[in-house]
C-alpha cells in the first residue's frame, strides 16, 4: 500500500486525465478533496476491496457529488474498480457518470443535488447505533453546500441522538459556484455555528495528511464530529487554484501536460 | 384508517425487527403504542421533512423497512427531491405515509389539502402508490407492503371511515378489486383511495345502478400501467373516481396506460376534483361536493 501522499498524487493525475478525456466540469472541486480521500481510504477507513459490502465496513458518502472523479480515481487506486474503468468516465451509458453513482462498486449513495448526503449518512449512523455496530459513517460535503437547510436539520438530529459514529467533513475551499463564500452567503463563524448545533468541531489544513489522519481517526463522543478541512480549490495545479472558472472548465491538451508536470509525483 | 395502519404496523414489527417508524413530529393519539413497544425503532425527526426523508433512506439502506409518517403534503411535496433521488432512484424500502389524503383536513386550509399528491408520486418510476379505500384495504395494503418492501406511498384518510369490505381483501399492484359485481360487458366505477366511499354509497342508495360493477384499485403506479388494458376490455365504460385533481391524477394515469389504444381510451370517463376547490375552506364533504364529488354528481 502506498503512502497516502503517494496515493493522493496518483488520484490527482487520474482526475486530470479523466476530466480532460471527458471534457467534464468540476476538476477544481475534485482536486480540492483529494487529500481528504487519500487519508480516508489510505489510512482511516476500515474497508475490504474483496468484499465491498462487508457489514463491518466504514461507510463513506460523497455529498458533493460533482467531485466524483476524485472518488472514482480513489476507488481504482485502492482496488475497488479496475483502473481501465476510469477511461469510461462521462461516456454514454458508463456507470461512471459525472455525479457520484451508487452503481459503481464501493459507492454507497448517489448524489448530485446538494444537501442529500448528510441526512442519508445520519440514517446510516442511526442504524449502526441502534444495532450497536462499531462501524463509522463519513460524509464529505462542500462548503457552498452548507447553504442547504437540510444539512442543518441533519446536524440537529445527529447531535440530539448523540451520533458520535458520524463524521462530517466540510471541504472549506471558500469558493462556490459563482463567487467566494464570503460574497455569496457568508458561513462564518462556521466553527461556532457547528458547535452551537451540538457538534465537536476540528479545524485542520485539508491538505496536511498527518493532521487529517489525526482528526479523522478520532471519534471523541458523545457528539457527532465535524472536521472543517481548510482546502484550496484546484489544489496541486497552479493555474487551477482558487479560480471559479475551473469549477467549469476542462483542460486543453497543453494544460493537461502542464498540470501533470506540476504534480511531479512520479517519484513521490 | 389511521388505527388500522398502526395496528398492522405494530403486528408486523412484533414479527420483524427491521420495521421502523419515523414521524415528522405528528401522529398524536396514533403512534404512541408503537413508540412504547419499540422505542429503539421509533424516531421523531422533528419538524424537518427533508432530513426525515433522507435519514429514512439511510436507515433503509441498512436493511430496515421504514415507515415515514406525517400529514398532508409534508412528507411528499416538502421533501419531493428526497423521495425522487434518495428513495425512488436507490430503490430503498421506505413507505411514505401521509394522513389526510384528499380534503380530509378541509377546514385546515390549502396547506393541508392533499389533492396533488398522486401527480407527484406517480411520476417516480419505482414508487408504488397504496391508496386504500377503507380500513380493510388499509390492512390489505400494509400486509402487501410489509411482504414486499419497496419505495412506496401510503395515502390514508383520517379516522372513522366505514368499512366497505367485510374482510381484508387480497391486493396486488395494478389489479382491480371487485367490490360489487355487475353485468358482463357493462359499466364500471373504478375508484382509488377514499373515493370508494362515494362509489359504494352510490349503489346502496340507487337501485338503478345494480348492473354496475364497483371496483377499487388500492395499489398502483407507473409499473402497473401495463396491467390496465386487459381489465378495461371487460367493460363498455369505466368511470374513475378520485379525491384528487384531474391533472396528474388516477383517471389520467389510467388514460395514459392505454394511450396507444383509442378503443379503450374512449371507454374512460374521469370524475376528479375540480381545481376550483384549491384555496376553498370547508368540511371534507362540503369541499368534495364543491369539487364535483358526491354520489349524486357521479350519476350525471
Amino acid at each position: 500500500m502506498p503512502s497516502s501522499v503517494q496515493l493522493a498524487c496518483e488520484i490527482r493525475k487520474s482526475v486530470l486525465r479523466m476530466v480532460h478525456r471527458a471534457k467534464a466540469s468540476h476538476v477544481a472541486s475534485a482536486l480540492s478533496v483529494v487529500d481528504v480521500l487519500a487519508v480516508l481510504y489510505g489510512e482511516v477507513m476500515q474497508l475490504d476491496n474483496k468484499n465491498p459490502k462487508a457489514e463491518s465496513r466504514d461507510r463513506f458518502i460523497l455529498s458533493k457529488g460533482h467531485a466524483c472523479a476524485a472518488v472514482y480515481a480513489t476507488l481504482a487506486e485502492v482496488g475497488f474498480i479496475p483502473k481501465e474503468q476510469l477511461n469510461t468516465y462521462g461516456d454514454d451509458f458508463s456507470w461512471l457518470m459525472n455525479h457520484i453513482s451508487h452503481k459503481v462498486t464501493g459507492v454507497e449513495f448517489s448524489t448530485g443535488s446538494l444537501g442529500h448526503g448528510l441526512p442519508f449518512g445520519v440514517g446510516k449512523a442511526l442504524a449502526a447505533k441502534t444495532r450497536h455496530s462499531s462501524w463509522r459513517t463519513f460524509v464529505l460535503l462542500s462548503d457552498g453546500e452548507m447553504d442547504e437547510g437540510s444539512n442543518w436539520e441533519a446536524l440537529m438530529f445527529a447531535a440530539h441522538h448523540k451520533l458520535s459514529n458520524l463524521t462530517a467533513i466540510i471541504d472549506y475551499n471558500k469558493l462556490q459556484s459563482l463567487d467566494s463564500i464570503a460574497n455569496t452567503l457568508a458561513l462564518e463563524p462556521l466553527g461556532e455555528k457547528l458547535q452551537a448545533f451540538g457538534c465537536d468541531v476540528l479545524d485542520v489544513d485539508g491538505h496536511d495528511h498527518s493532521r487529517l489522519a489525526e482528526a479523522l481517526s478520532q471519534s471523541m463522543g458523545p457528539k457527532p464530529t465535524v472536521v472543517i478541512a481548510h482546502t484550496t480549490k484546484g489544489k496541486g495545479v497552479s493555474f487551477m487554484e482558487n479560480s471559479v472558472a475551473w469549477h467549469y472548465k476542462n483542460p486543453t491538451d497543453e494544460q493537461l501536460e502542464q498540470a501533470l508536470l506540476e504534480l511531479e509525483c512520479s517519484n513521490a | 384508517m389511521r388505527n388500522a395502519f398502526i395496528d398492522e404496523l405494530i403486528a408486523a414489527a412484533q414479527r420483524n425487527d427491521n420495521i421502523a417508524l419515523v414521524v415528522g413530529d405528528l401522529g398524536y393519539g396514533v403512534v404512541e403504542p408503537f413508540a412504547k413497544k419499540f422505542p429503539e425503532r421509533f424516531f421523531n425527526a422533528g419538524v424537518a421533512e427533508q432530513n426525515m426523508m433522507g435519514l429514512c433512506a439511510g436507515l433503509a439502506s441498512e436493511g430496515l423497512h421504514v415507515f415515514a409518517y406525517s400529514i398532508a403534503n409534508f412528507p411528499t411535496f416538502r421533501c419531493a427531491e428526497q423521495i425522487r433521488n434518495d428513495l425512488d432512484y436507490h430503490g430503498l424500502p421506505v413507505t411514505v405515509v401521509a394522513v389526510g389524503g384528499g380534503l380530509a383536513y378541509g377546514n385546515l386550509g390549502y396547506s393541508h389539502h392533499a389533492v396533488q399528491d398522486y401527480s407527484l408520486i406517480r411520476s417516480f418510476p419505482n414508487m408504488l402508490i397504496a391508496a386504500p379505500g377503507d380500513p380493510m384495504e388499509v390492512r390489505a395494503c400494509m400486509r402487501y407492503l410489509i411482504k414486499n418492501p419497496q419505495p412506496s406511498y401510503l395515502r390514508l384518510g383520517k379516522a372513522g371511515e366505514a368499512c366497505v369490505h367485510s374482510e381484508v381483501p387480497e391486493v396486488e399492484p395494478g389489479k382491480w378489486l371487485t367490490v360489487k359485481s355487475g353485468i358482463d360487458g357493462g359499466n364500471a366505477f373504478l375508484s382509488t383511495g377514499a373515493a370508494l366511499a362515494l362509489t359504494s354509497g352510490l349503489v346502496k342508495n340507487h337501485h338503478e345502478f345494480e348492473d354496475l360493477t364497483i371496483s377499487s384499485l388500492p395499489l398502483w403506479g407507473m409499473k402497473s400501467k401495463v396491467l390496465q388494458a386487459d381489465q378495461l376490455k371487460k367493460f363498455s365504460r369505466v368511470t374513475t373516481v378520485e379525491d384528487h385533481l384531474i391533472d396528474g391524477g388516477f383517471g389520467s394515469w389510467l388514460m395514459e396506460s392505454c394511450v396507444s389504444k383509442p378503443d379503450l381510451l374512449s371507454k374512460i370517463r374521469i370524475k376528479a376534483l375540480d381545481a376550483k376547490v384549491c384555496g376553498m375552506v370547508g368540511k371534507q364533504s362540503t369541499l368534495n361536493e364543491q369539487g364535483g364529488l358526491t354520489s349524486e354528481l357521479l350519476c350525471e
